[in-house]
């Protein structure tokens, strides 16, 4: 697309971009060091992240209000608008997502005087999908691909499919000793929280098909 | 729906040049339809084929058809005084005559003779200023010239004059391009108004007024009808590069 005539319209769509682009970077080492923390029971780690959480919302909530001073200053309309719009959403669900990575970090201090187990481990092969979900959806975002955005959103069948069976190795340890339980309960709300990013990726990803095609994203429609 | 003005294949020509382009579009009763594109794209021109004022214009030629309640305007057998009385006109340039404010408002009523006696008269008169938004900046000094008012105030008379005759269409050539913000506003809330008894026509430079006022909105660029639609969509979801790259202000 080409340029607007006032260049500091261009500018402040572009410092959007980079404002989400940004979110989304830090987004990606917050699920990264919480899985790396659970796995080694890293509390300082993890206290880290717990931490670094308050910077992501407020990266959220610049986003919000440089949005909202589009819109008054620029008062937005089509293609513009829908960029506008979609920034305001996407940058939501990056919070949540930022969320689900300080749930994930939450747990390994709960699991700091339970038994060690090695179930674990299963963790990063479960994130390995809704992360790269949650990242292709940011570059679907900045550079309007609606294929990505429906490869994306396509790959949340798999993300279901290997929750499913992690479920089942929990339940698993879960009945063949008691002792499992407390520990087993902690990795089964941190498996959540990683299926939780997949989700939001999808959404991420409705918002980018909204964006590049005018339409509301209707789960009939994708080839 | 119902259509007013059916416009078909129009072409229209200043000696040689060609300004209107086989523009076809239907306008619906009680719409209001926007017309929006950069200068010189042939907004005005295409007014003016809607109710033959072009006719004024010794080099204008036009073709095709502009039918008005399933009868095409430039047939022979119609009267253009007639047309220009159902199709009312705001001009671009507010162009009071050099007469009272009172007299340019009754001056259609009287050679249409719509009134029955002088309070009628002065019931017209005075509606119209109300409904025009100006009524109350002028009603001490109705019997003043005209042309002592403000630009604003000479727009607003203008719309007054149009709608006193109580045509069936008004076409509005930037009829708020020297109002102010709540002048406009009351313009357009008269737009509003006046849709329920009119069908109303609007040119203006202001996207965000033709996306206030009007349901259609119709893109024109060098002669051409580039797209027309139902204006929330045109707004959001422009089809063509050409509508998009103009309403959202970026090189065409
Ligand atoms: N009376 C005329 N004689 C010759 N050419 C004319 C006449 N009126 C308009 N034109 C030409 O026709 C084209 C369309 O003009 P028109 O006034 O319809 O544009 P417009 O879209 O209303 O522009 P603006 O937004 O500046 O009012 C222009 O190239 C203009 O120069
Ligand atoms: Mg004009």
């Amino acid at each position: 697309m080409t340029d607007h005539i006032v260049k500091a319209y261009d500018d402040e769509l572009n410092t959007l971009h980079e404002l989400i682009h940004h979110m989304g970077e830090m987004t990606v080492q917050q699920i990264d060091k919480a899985i790396q923390s659970i796995i080694k029971g890293d509390e300082k780690l993890a206290h880290k992240v717990i931490e670094t959480d308050d910077e992501i919302n407020l990266l959220e909530v610049k986003i919000d209000e440089l949005a909202v001073r589009i819109i008054a200053l620029r008062q937005p309309v089509a293609f513009d608008l829908r960029t506008v719009v979609a920034a305001l959403k996407i940058s939501n669900q990056v919070e949540r997502i930022a969320d689900y990575a300080t749930n994930i970090a939450r747990r390994t201090l709960m699991l700091h005087d339970m038994p060690h187990l090695p179930l674990v481990e299963g963790l990063p092969a479960l994130l390995k999908i809704p992360k790269r979900m949650f990242e292709r959806a940011l570059v679907a975002f900045a550079t309007h691909d609606l294929n990505l955005a429906l490869h994306v959103w396509h790959m949340d069948r798999e993300v279901d499919e290997l929750f499913n069976e992690y479920l089942t190795e929990l339940f698993n340890a879960m009945i063949a000793d008691p002792k499992n339980v407390g520990p087993c309960t902690q990795l089964l709300f941190a498996a959540k929280n990683i299926e939780r990013i997949g989700d939001q990726s999808t959404n991420i990803a409705e918002a980018v098909y909204t964006l590049v095609t005018g339409k509301q994203f209707k789960e009939s429609d994708p080839q | 729906m119902d259509i007013k003005i059916d416009v078909k294949h129009l072409n229209l020509f200043y000696a040689e040049k060609q300004a209107l382009h086989d523009v076809s579009i239907s306008l619906q009763s009680h719409q209001t339809t926007a017309l929006i594109g950069p200068s010189g794209c042939g907004k005005s021109s295409f007014l003016r084929c809607l109710n033959r004022m072009n006719d004024i214009i010794p080099s204008a030629r036009c073709e095709g058809q502009v039918i008005l309640d399933g009868e095409d305007i430039y047939a022979r057998s119609v009267d253009v005084v007639e047309v220009r009385t159902r199709v009312g006109m705001v001009f671009q340039k507010p162009n009071p005559f050099p007469r009272s404010i009172f007299e340019n408002v009754a001056y259609g009523p009287r050679i249409h003779g719509l009134f029955k006696s002088k309070a009628d008269l002065n019931d017209i008169v005075e509606g119209s200023l109300t409904r025009a938004a100006l009524f109350n900046e002028v009603k001490d000094r109705l019997h003043q010239p005209a042309t002592r008012l403000s630009g604003g105030q000479q727009q607003r008379l203008c719309i007054a004059r149009a709608i006193a005759v109580n045509p069936e269409v008004i076409l509005m050539d930037e009829p708020c391009s020297a109002l102010d913000p709540i002048a406009t506003a009351k313009v357009e809330e008269l737009i509003d108004d006046l849709r329920e008894k009119f069908t109303i026509v609007i040119v203006t430079h202001n996207l965000q007024q033709a996306a206030r006022v009007s349901q259609k909105t119709a893109f024109f660029h060098s002669g051409y009808l580039v797209e027309e639609g139902e204006t929330g969509a045109l707004f959001t979801t422009p089809q063509d590069e050409r509508t998009q790259g103009y309403i959202t202000g970026r090189y065409g």
